[in-house]
């Protein structure tokens, strides 16, 4: 390969970075805010898929792509604060809520979603951040989806939330240590369900750049298993906002080695490179693993420590 | 009492003879025919289910029939319950079960349990000898639409770069790549077309991804054989490429960017196969037919493509319709460099032996 | 407060999953309701299309078969306090096990030669989730996430070995394996009978569910499993080899699986390709999730969850409702069920006495195994 496919090869991994990442973005991030304050949310494949639906439908019903994207948010919050008041009762596990809630997102998403396969709806914008370029695979690269920067924003926000400021410790006592907080007069029950409701919002934005940006459209194959990827994102990112963004692209640019590499030439095994991703995730969980006890970094109180 | 008695051997009398009437009466009264369709994935996915279920709207309207469907069965058991539940619970003595993997095994299992119910398989290979006599297979050569796409996409393109995004390397599809690749390098024979496999028949994520590495590398015109093309066509058409479309006609959705496409005509099968079953004549086993039979179409051209184009695709098509155009003849090389139709040899459409192409013709950038 | 009597837990363990599942069939009328269908019209029609005939039994029960192993992948680890959701994956590769063996040694017909093929396909599901299991031991990887990513692993590669080296050439348009030989198959268990073509594979299944069951129960190896899964440092100080007994149990879920899978190649598909892969693991862990991961009740779960896939059809030609209902129920049924957990040990003190007790602030400490 000559250096001008290599180059064409490393475009196509930034700009799919970006565009396959930012619903991991999202939906990294909301389960970041989750675990930090102690619950583990999987149903969020179920809330990624009924709100890429809800925001394609709002898309679509109202015209306008941001009251879509709102929607979709907070069909996400609704779905996840069922999440959160499930788990609050006792004897309740988390993990069996969220593969509850996984099924029952994913079969309301399909069953109200047949109308939506059809049309299409206003898609959220993109910004063109490589205008300063005259190659067209930069330029196409550099165009992102108008909701990334809100995301990198967003992982800002709460990795200076987390330490700085009263709501954020909160959430960590909740998920450090329930007797603290409830020593301190917070009821730690509502504060997961708080938190839990949180992520669900974000990682429902998560899913209307699905539906309403890359690969823009509602269809039944639209996710597969994102939500649960999202979920190990969080954990090899130590649950630290920044580096949930950093898996998020990670994860994107793993995904978009096969179909770069089949267009420059390099076809066969695509199956295995479909794979990457997940082999990459799985390898580095694994590396970065402990021996010694829990996790470093991870709630105390959250149940994958054990 | 007598009264009674005679009341009652009257209405014995007159039930009888009702009954009678109701008996001939219901023969001669055309029972309707019941059909069953089968899809393997969403009705309205702009795509190859679409294709079906378009023309199953149209058989809808056809006098004596009453028509049940069932979508999203999977290649398992699961629609070998399907049918049996149509044979058993809604009575349907004709089945359209519309999916390559439905045949084998599943079909080939039911047909010899219900020997007076008709399976019409789309895209299966029924062999005579081998396969039971009321199973058939039909199938279009939709290659010969594909073919003409690629003559207009040849006027198109500006980097003289294709873009074939396709889901597995099976020979239904691999006919539809070369059928494009020849139809555009018959304009213009330094053309190349570069070919993405996804995987799978309905990958959304992959299929946009791919259609974006594609006009990464230059590619200006786009083709596709997915299950449902919509992704593709809104992706190429966001970036200011040209697409040409397959399955259904995706115009709508990008009005500007389509240039033509090649689509399915279910119809014309459906009805050939329906009347044969109304009207009590055996069931046809292996139907097939292209442009010439209907079975196939293109879809209008689109404000994009120039005169030229649409006057060279329409002399092609003239000879196709007349019989006097063959696609796959010698010689032919592979894109390794084989001959893989000896000078001389011409393949007509219907021969089988194309049913099991597993090449990629030279201009063709990929690996089968 | 009235004092718990003897009969009280085990009638909780029967009324609390049938009380889930009213709950969850009144939620799925009125949703269906709101979509303008008749609550009425949609239960009859479930039940006919689940248990109404003898058509309908051998869909159920047809449905169920796989579902009882895939069950057994999830509800043996959960023994030991793991949660493995990678079925799909094993099942995966213990059809791709079956269907290579012949390849690689000539294979025997008739019993002997199934029960090679079937064992080959356990052998390489139990390998792939022993290795989250032992992820988790040695690695502390979290199981639950190292299964699911192992399983889109081996979807990849069994996608791969079908498509490519092991690809008959003669299946053209449905890429897989060369065909199993006849004499290896598996074939139906009373044809000519009301049991029409439900294959060996139910009995499998429930053969399985039972010696397990005993297993658990009754053997002292099947107990100390238990208490791993109880309190992992209390096993540790009476002297269990914890790390061995989890990625045993790992491993007997595992074949479970790849078991599954191998009978899908030998008794339905003959060879294995991409239609194997339908989602049996996933609705697996469903049920063993509802059958509070205890094997003797995989069985008749597994049969309801058959019976509602197998009434969704008719749901589907009759009312015309998309497909997706059938995962509707699902998700009702489950999100009762768990809400019905938190009824344990409380029903019947609800039902009878006056409410001058007070029900207590669930400590959020409480965290249950299933």
């Amino acid at each position: 390969m000559n250096s001008d496919a290599w180059m064409t090869l490393l475009f196509a991994i930034v700009g799919g970075a970006v565009r396959v990442g930012t619903p991991f973005l999202f939906v990294s991030l909301g389960e970041c805010l989750t675990e930090k304050s102690g619950r583990i949310n999987l149903g969020l494949e179920g809330v990624l898929v009924l709100a890429a639906m809800a925001g394609f439908g709002g898309s679509y019903l109202t015209g306008s792509w941001w009251l879509g994207v709102l929607l979709a948010g907070a069909c996400g919050a609704l779905l996840a604060l069922l999440h959160g008041v499930l788990c609050s009762l006792p004897r309740v596990s988390d993990i069996a809520t969220g593969i509850a809630l996984m099924l029952l997102g994913t079969g309301l998403a399909f069953y109200l979603g047949k109308p939506l396969i059809q049309p299409q709806a206003p898609q959220i914008p993109s910004l063109a951040l490589g205008w300063w370029s005259a190659s067209q695979q930069v330029q196409s690269a550099l165009s992102i989806n108008a909701l990334f920067p809100i995301g990198v924003l967003l992982a800002a926000v709460m990795h200076w939330g987390f330490a700085n400021t009263r709501p954020g410790l909160v959430v960590r006592m909740a998920g450090d240590s329930s007797d603290a907080a409830r020593a301190l007069g917070y009821s730690v029950n509502g504060v997961r369900i708080a938190a839990t409701t949180a992520g669900g919002f974000i990682a429902g934005i998560g899913g209307a750049s699905l539906s309403l940006y890359y690969p823009g459209s509602w269809n039944e194959g639209l996710s597969s298993g994102q939500g649960l990827i999202a979920v190990a994102l969080v954990i090899f990112a130590r649950w630290r906002p920044w580096r949930c963004l950093g898996a998020a692209l990670l994860f994107g640019g793993a995904g978009a080695i096969g179909p770069a590499l089949q267009s420059v030439g390099i076809s066969g095994g695509y199956y295995l490179f479909g794979a990457v991703p997940y082999a990459l995730t799985l390898v580095i969980l694994v590396a970065t693993s402990s021996t010694r006890g829990s996790l470093r970094g991870a709630p105390a109180e959250l149940g994958v420590s054990r | 009492m007598s009264e009674q008695r005679w009341n009652r051997r009257e209405l014995i009398q007159a039930a009888g003879a009702l009954g009678l009437v109701g008996i001939t009466g219901r023969a001669l009264a055309q029972k309707p025919l019941t059909a069953g369709f089968i899809y393997v994935g969403a009705r309205d996915d702009y795509g190859y289910n679409q294709s079906h279920a378009d023309a199953v709207a149209l058989v809808r309207k056809m006098p004596g029939l009453k028509v049940v469907e069932e979508e999203n069965v999977p290649e398992t058991n699961a629609v070998q319950k399907t049918m049996q539940g149509m044979i058993s619970q809604d009575g349907a003595t004709l089945l359209f079960p519309t999916s390559y993997g439905y045949f084998d095994p599943h079909i080939l299992a039911l047909a010899p349990r219900n020997p007076n119910v008709r399976f019409a398989h789309c895209g299966g290979l029924w062999q005579a000898g081998k396969d039971p006599s009321n199973v058939g297979s039909f199938f279009g050569y939709i290659d010969e639409a594909q073919y003409l796409n690629g003559v207009v996409a040849a006027f198109s393109t500006k980097s003289r770069k294709l873009g074939f995004i396709a889901a597995k390397p099976i020979p239904q599809v691999l006919r539809n790549i070369n059928a494009f690749a020849m139809g555009a390098r018959s304009v213009h024979p330094d053309i190349t077309v570069t070919v993405i496999f996804t995987g799978d028949w309905s990958m959304p994520v992959k299929e946009a991804e791919a259609t974006n590495s594609l006009a990464d590398q230059g590619v200006d015109v786009f083709t596709m054989h997915v299950d449902g093309p919509k992704v593709i066509v809104e992706t190429a058409a966001r970036r200011g490429k040209f697409v040409c479309g397959y399955h259904a006609s995706q115009a709508k959705l990008a009005p500007q960017a389509y240039l033509t496409g090649a689509e399915w005509n279910w119809i014309v099968p459906y009805k050939m196969i329906i009347d044969a079953a109304q009207s009590g004549k055996p069931h046809p086993n292996f139907v097939r037919g292209g442009l010439k039979e209907g079975f196939v179409k293109s879809s209008a051209y689109g404000p994009a493509v120039s005169d030229g184009a649409r006057k060279q695709a329409e002399t092609v098509r003239a000879a196709m319709l007349a019989d006097k155009f063959d696609i796959f003849k010698g010689e032919l090389k592979d894109n390794t460099g084989k001959v893989v139709i000896p000078a001389g040899k011409v393949y007509k459409q219907t021969d089988v032996a194309l049913e099991g192409m597993n090449y990629l013709v030279d201009g063709v950038i990929g690996k089968v | 407060m009235s004092t718990p009597r003897n009969w009280h837990a085990p009638a909780e363990a029967l009324l609390l999953p049938v009380l889930a599942l009213a709950a969850a069939l009144l939620l799925f009328g009125v949703f269906c309701w709101f979509g303008g269908q008749s609550p009425t019209e949609v239960w009859a029609l479930l039940f006919r299309g689940a248990f109404g005939d003898a058509f309908s039994w051998q869909n159920t029960l047809q449905r169920a078969a796989p579902l009882m192993l895939t069950a057994l992948a999830v509800a043996l680890p959960a023994q030991t306090g793991l949660t493995v959701i990678g079925g799909e994956g094993a099942l995966a590769l213990g059809a791709l096990g079956c269907a290579a063996l012949p390849y690689i040694v000539s294979v025997p017909g008739g019993v002997v030669g199934s029960t090679m093929v079937l064992a080959s396909g356990a052998l390489l599901g139990a390998l792939w989730v022993a290795l989250a299991g032992v992820l988790r031991q040695w690695r502390r990887v979290n199981e639950t996430i190292s299964s699911l990513l192992l399983s889109y692993i081996a979807i990849a590669v069994f996608k791969y070995c079908v498509e490519g080296p092991m690809r008959d050439p003669a299946s053209l348009n449905k890429p897989s394996t060369r065909p199993l030989d006849e004499a290896l198959r598996i074939g139906a268990i009373a044809p000519d009978s009301f049991l029409g073509d439900v294959h060996w594979g139910l009995v499998i299944g429930i053969v399985a569910c039972v010696l397990f069951g005993a297993w658990l129960s009754f053997t002292a190896q099947g107990f100390s499993l238990r208490v791993v899964g109880g309190n992992a440092r209390t096993a540790r100080l009476v002297g269990l080899a914890t790390n061995r007994l989890v990625v045993l149990a790992c491993a007997l879920g595992g074949a479970c699986a790849g078991l599954a899978g191998a009978i899908e190649v030998a008794a339905v598909q003959t060879s294995a390709n991409a239609s194997v892969i339908a989602g049996m693991g996933y609705t697996g862990i469903l049920v063993s999730f509802v059958a509070r991961h205890n094997p003797w009740a995989i069985p008749p779960v597994a049969i309801l969850f058959g019976g509602f896939a197998a009434a969704g059809s008719l749901l589907q030609r009759r009312l015309g409702l998309p497909d997706a209902s059938v995962l509707v129920l699902q998700g009702f049924a489950f999100v009762c069920i768990l809400g019905a957990e938190a009824l344990r040990g409380r029903l019947f003190p609800l039902l009878t006495s006056r409410p001058a007790f007070t029900v207590t602030k669930a400590k959020t400490g409480d965290k249950v195994i299933a």
